[in-house]
C-alpha cells in the first residue's frame, strides 16, 4: 500500500483477513489519539486550523497551478483550497466526518442525462462519463463503512420506504444507520425550522461523530462525541470521531502479516521489461536513502492527486493531453463549487459549541432530484447549516457593511461573534476536456521530479448551477427572520488561495472503456493488473457530495473483488 | 456581547523582542493598535499584546516559512495563483517596515509610522490595504494582508503565543476557550454560556509558552 489512511487501512485490514502479507508505506509520521491528539492540547486553533499542523508540507511536495492552458502554471506555495494530511490516518485524521452516499443517478451521469435531456443537453467539452459501478452494486459496501465507522444519522429511504426525518432524496439502503444524529444546534435548529417554512424537507446530516458510545463490527470501542467543537483540520483525543486509528488500527497492528513503515516517501511504481507487471515500489526513506520494494500486489492509496502523480511519474496509462484529447491518466479531475450565506440575528447560537458533521441540510437542488430543463445546467449541491465550532480566528462571519479593521471592526465582532452562523452549498463539478492533471515541465519536488500540474476553472455550467441553488439558500437564510443575511457568491475563476474544500477527484477515473479510464470498475489498472488505485482519484466527476463515503464504499467494493477474483485468479478482472 | 476586559494590569508588562529590533517592533505595536484599538476597555492589539505574538511567531517556522515550497523560478502571477514572492513572512515584514519608515521621515518631517498622529498612521494603511503606496521592496498590499491576518491571529490565538493577553480578544466576543464537553449546554438554546474563560494552560491568561 502505497500511502496509510483510510483506503489502505481498510484493504490491510480486508487483504491481511485473507492471508496476503500486507506493508503500508508513509511518507509522514506514525500518529495516534495517544498522544498526538490529547484533548490537552489539540484545541489549538493557531497551531493546527492556522499553521496546518497535520497538513502536508508543501516544502516537500506540493503541485502547480493554472486556471487554463495558455497560463504559466505556478507552484501552490503554501496551502490554501485542499488541506491534504500527511501521517498515518491521512485525511481520515482531520476530516469533519461529514458522511454521505452518493445518489443512484450519479453514478449513471451520462446515460441518464442523456436520457432525460438528450444528448445536445450535454456541452461538448463536458467529459462525464458512467462510473462502470451502480449504486445498488456498491449499496452494501456503503453500508459497511457506516457500521465501521459508527455514522450517526437519520435513514431517508429503507428497501424504498421514505422514512420520515431523513433525506427523502437519497437512494435506497438496507437498513438504517447504526446511531442515531447528534443533538442539534440553536444554529441548525433555525435552519430546520425556517427550510419548513419556505416548502423543504429539511434532514440532520449523517456524522462520522458517534452520537453515543459505539463498539464497531471489529470490536473497537469509540467514544460519544462531546460537541467540543475541533473537528475539522484537528485529531479527535476523544475517539468520538471515526479514523483508521478509531476503527481499524486497534485491531490491525496486532496481526503478524502487516506492518508499516513511516517516513517512506514512495516515488515510482516499478515495472518490468513488458510494462505491464508491477515489480514493487521505489522509496526515499528520512536519511535520503533509495529502496526498492518488491510486491505482488501494489495498491495506490495515497491522497487523491498524489497517486495520479505516481502514475505519471511511473507511466502508467497513457498520459492525457487536452489538446488531442487523447491518453486518460491525468484525465477528467474535478472538485466542488461552494459558496455561502452568511445569518445575523440577535439571538445567542453559542456556535462555539459543534461537532464536525452537526448540520441540518436539504437535498431538492442535488444530482438530478429537481427538473434541469428550465435551468440548462447539469449538477447541484446540498445546502445546508453546519454548526462545526466556533474558533475565532476563522469561524467568524461579519455583515457586509462591518468595517474591515479598526473600532468598527472590533464593535462588529463584539456584536455578531455569538449571534451569527452560515448556510453552506456545497456543489458538484463536472470533468472538462481542459481539466487535468499532468507533469509540470519546469518545478520540481525535493527529489528532482517533477510536480503535478493542475489545469482547472470552473465552469460556466458550475457557476450557473452555484447561483441556482445559492439562491435557494437566501431563500431559507431570510425565512430565519434575521436581522442582515451577506450572500457569497463563487464568482469568477478558481482560486488556490481560499479554502474551500479537500475534495479533490478525478486524473484516475474508473470506467467500463479503457479509452477513457484509467482504472477498471474494480478499480484495477487497465494496463497493469497487478495495481489497483484508491480514493477519490478515480471519480470520473464529482458530485454534490462529500467524498469520503463513496470512497469507503468502493475500497470495500475493490476489496472484494480482490478477496474473491483476483487472488483467486490474478489477471485482468474486466477482459475487453 | 462579552464583558469587560479582566487582567488589565498584567497587560502591560514590557516583553524584549526575539526578532524585531527596537524601532521595528514600535512600528508593529503601532500599526496593530491602529488596526485594533484598545479604546477604554482596553480589549485591542495593545491589551492583547499582539506585537509581542507577532514578534514570536516571525522568530519561528511561519516567519521562515519553513513549511512553504520556497524553490524558484519566482514569476508574477495570476490572483488566483496566490503567493508567488521569494520572500518569507519575516523578510516581507523587514522590507516593508523599512519602505514604510522611509516613506514617513520623508513625507512627515522625519517622523517614522510610529511617532505619527493616529489619523496619518490610519491613511497610510488604508493605502498600504488598497495597494495604492507603492513600496520599493515588497507589494503593499501583501504586507498589509499578513499583518491584518497575523493581528488578528495575535488577537484570539491562544495566549500561550505571547498575544490575546489576560483573554482579551475572547472576552471582546465571548468565546470561553477551548473546552471539552458541551453535551449538557448544547440544546440549552438561547442560554448564555457564563463559565470562566480558559485557554490551553489554564486560567491564567498571562501565561506564555516556552521563552
Amino acid at each position: 500500500m502505497v500511502g496509510f489512511g483510510w483506503t489502505a487501512s481498510i484493504l490491510a485490514q480486508e487483504l491481511t483477513d485473507a492471508g496476503l502479507q500486507v506493508l503500508a508505506l508513509e511518507r509522514g509520521k506514525f500518529r495516534d489519539t495517544v498522544p498526538d491528539f490529547a484533548t490537552t492540547h489539540i484545541q489549538d486553533e493557531l497551531r493546527y486550523a492556522v499553521r496546518h499542523g497535520l497538513f502536508e508540507e508543501p516544502e516537500r511536495e506540493t503541485l502547480t497551478f493554472r486556471n487554463s492552458i495558455d497560463q504559466t502554471a505556478l507552484p501552490m506555495r503554501h496551502l490554501g483550497s485542499f488541506l491534504p494530511a500527511a501521517g498515518v490516518g491521512g485525511a481520515g485524521v482531520h476530516w469533519n466526518g461529514q458522511t454521505w452516499r452518493f445518489l443512484p443517478t450519479d453514478f449513471k451521469i451520462r446515460s441518464h442525462t442523456e436520457e432525460r435531456y438528450g444528448k445536445k443537453f450535454i456541452p461538448a467539452d463536458m467529459t462525464i462519463q458512467d462510473w462502470g459501478v451502480s449504486y445498488e452494486e456498491l449499496e452494501p459496501y456503503y453500508d459497511r463503512f457506516e457500521y465501521l465507522c459508527g455514522i450517526s444519522g437519520q435513514a431517508g429511504n429503507i428497501k424504498g420506504q421514505i422514512q420520515p426525518g431523513g433525506n427523502p432524496f437519497e437512494g435506497p439502503r438496507t437498513r438504517g444507520y447504526p446511531l442515531p444524529p447528534l443533538k442539534r444546534s440553536a444554529a441548525t435548529m433555525k435552519f430546520d425550522k425556517a427550510a419548513r417554512e419556505v416548502g423543504f424537507q429539511p434532514f440532520p446530516c449523517a456524522a462520522a461523530n458517534t452520537s453515543q458510545p459505539y463498539k464497531n463490527p471489529l470490536g473497537v470501542q469509540m467514544g460519544q462525541c462531546t460537541y467540543c467543537g475541533y473537528c475539522e483540520w484537528f485529531g479527535c483525543g476523544n475517539y468520538s470521531k471515526a479514523s483508521p486509528q478509531t476503527t481499524i488500527l486497534p485491531v490491525l497492528l496486532r496481526k503478524n502479516n502487516f506492518s508499516y513503515r513511516t517516513g517512506c516517501d514512495v516515488t515510482r511504481v516499478n515495472l518490468d521489461s513488458s510494462g505491464k507487471r508491477a515489480t514493487g515500489v521505489t522509496y526515499v526513506d528520512l536519511q535520503g536513502r533509495e529502496f526498492e520494494q518488491p510486491a505482488e500486489l501494489v495498491i495506490l492509496c495515497a491522497f487523491a492527486q498524489h497517486n495520479v502523480h505516481l502514475l505519471l511519474l511511473s507511466g502508467i496509462g497513457q498520459p492525457y493531453d487536452p489538446k488531442t484529447a487523447t491518453g486518460v491518466t491525468g484525465r477528467n479531475y474535478a472538485y466542488q463549487i461552494t459558496s455561502s450565506v452568511d445569518v445575523f440575528t440577535d439571538e445567542i447560537m453559542n456556535s462555539f459549541m459543534g461537532a464536525g458533521a452537526l448540520g441540518q441540510a436539504i437535498d431538492e437542488f442535488n444530482g438530478d432530484n429537481f427538473d434541469h430543463g428550465p435551468h440548462g445546467f447539469i449538477g447541484g449541491g446540498y445546502i445546508v447549516l453546519w454548526t462545526t465550532g466556533g474558533r475565532p480566528i476563522l469561524q467568524h462571519q461579519l455583515p457586509a457593511d462591518a468595517p474591515k479593521w479598526g473600532a468598527g471592526w472590533k464593535k462588529a465582532m463584539a456584536k455578531n461573534y455569538l449571534t451569527s452562523a452560515s448556510i453552506a452549498t456545497h456543489g458538484s463539478v463536472m470533468s472538462y476536456r481542459d481539466s487535468y492533471l499532468d507533469l509540470d515541465p519546469t518545478y520540481r519536488d525535493v527529489y528532482g521530479n517533477a510536480l503535478l500540474r493542475l489545469t482547472f476553472d470552473f465552469h460556466d455550467n458550475e457557476h450557473k448551477m452555484s447561483r441556482f441553488i445559492t439562491d435557494k439558500a437566501a431563500l431559507i437564510a431570510k425565512a430565519m427572520k434575521p436581522r442582515s443575511i451577506k450572500v457569497n457568491q463563487r464568482d469568477g475563476h478558481y482560486s488556490i488561495l481560499p479554502y474551500q474544500t479537500t475534495h479533490n477527484t478525478g486524473g484516475a477515473a474508473m470506467g467500463s472503456d479503457p479509452k477513457i479510464s484509467v482504472v477498471n470498475r474494480y478499480l484495477q489498472s487497465w494496463d497493469v493488473p497487478n495495481v489497483f488505485v484508491m480514493g477519490s482519484s478515480v471519480f470520473p466527476q464529482n458530485a454534490g457530495y462529500n467524498p469520503t463515503g463513496t470512497v469507503g464504499a468502493l475500497t470495500y467494493w475493490a476489496a472484494d473483488a480482490i478477496k474473491n477474483m483476483y487472488l483467486k485468479n490474478p489477471g485482468p478482472l474486466v477482459r475487453i | 456581547m462579552g464583558c469587560q476586559g479582566r487582567g488589565m494590569k498584567a497587560r502591560n508588562e514590557a516583553v524584549s523582542p526575539v526578532f524585531f529590533s527596537e524601532p521595528e517592533l514600535r512600528f508593529v505595536e503601532a500599526a496593530t493598535e491602529r488596526l485594533i484599538p484598545d479604546e477604554e476597555d482596553g480589549l485591542g492589539a495593545k491589551g492583547a499584546a499582539v506585537a509581542v505574538f507577532i514578534d514570536r511567531q516571525l522568530a519561528g517556522p511561519y516567519g521562515l516559512a519553513e513549511t512553504w515550497y520556497m524553490q524558484g523560478p519566482w514569476q508574477h502571477g495570476t490572483p488566483e495563483q496566490g503567493y508567488q514572492l521569494k520572500l518569507t513572512p519575516a523578510q516581507v515584514y523587514r522590507a516593508a517596515i523599512r519602505n514604510v519608515d522611509s516613506h514617513c521621515r520623508q513625507t512627515y518631517a522625519n517622523k517614522s509610522f510610529a511617532e505619527l498622529a493616529p489619523a496619518d498612521q490610519d491613511n497610510i494603511l488604508h493605502r498600504l490595504e488598497k495597494g495604492d503606496a507603492e513600496l520599493a521592496d515588497v507589494p503593499a498590499k501583501v504586507f498589509f494582508d499578513m499583518l491584518w491576518q497575523n493581528t488578528v491571529e495575535g488577537f484570539l490565538a491562544d495566549p500561550m503565543y505571547g498575544g490575546n493577553r489576560g483573554f482579551a480578544g475572547w472576552e471582546l466576543i465571548g468565546f470561553p476557550g477551548p473546552r471539552y464537553n458541551y453535551i449538557n449546554e448544547i440544546e440549552q438554546y438561547g442560554k448564555p454560556y457564563t463559565r470562566p474563560t480558559v485557554g490551553l494552560l489554564g486560567r491564567d491568561g498571562t501565561k506564555v509558552r516556552g521563552g
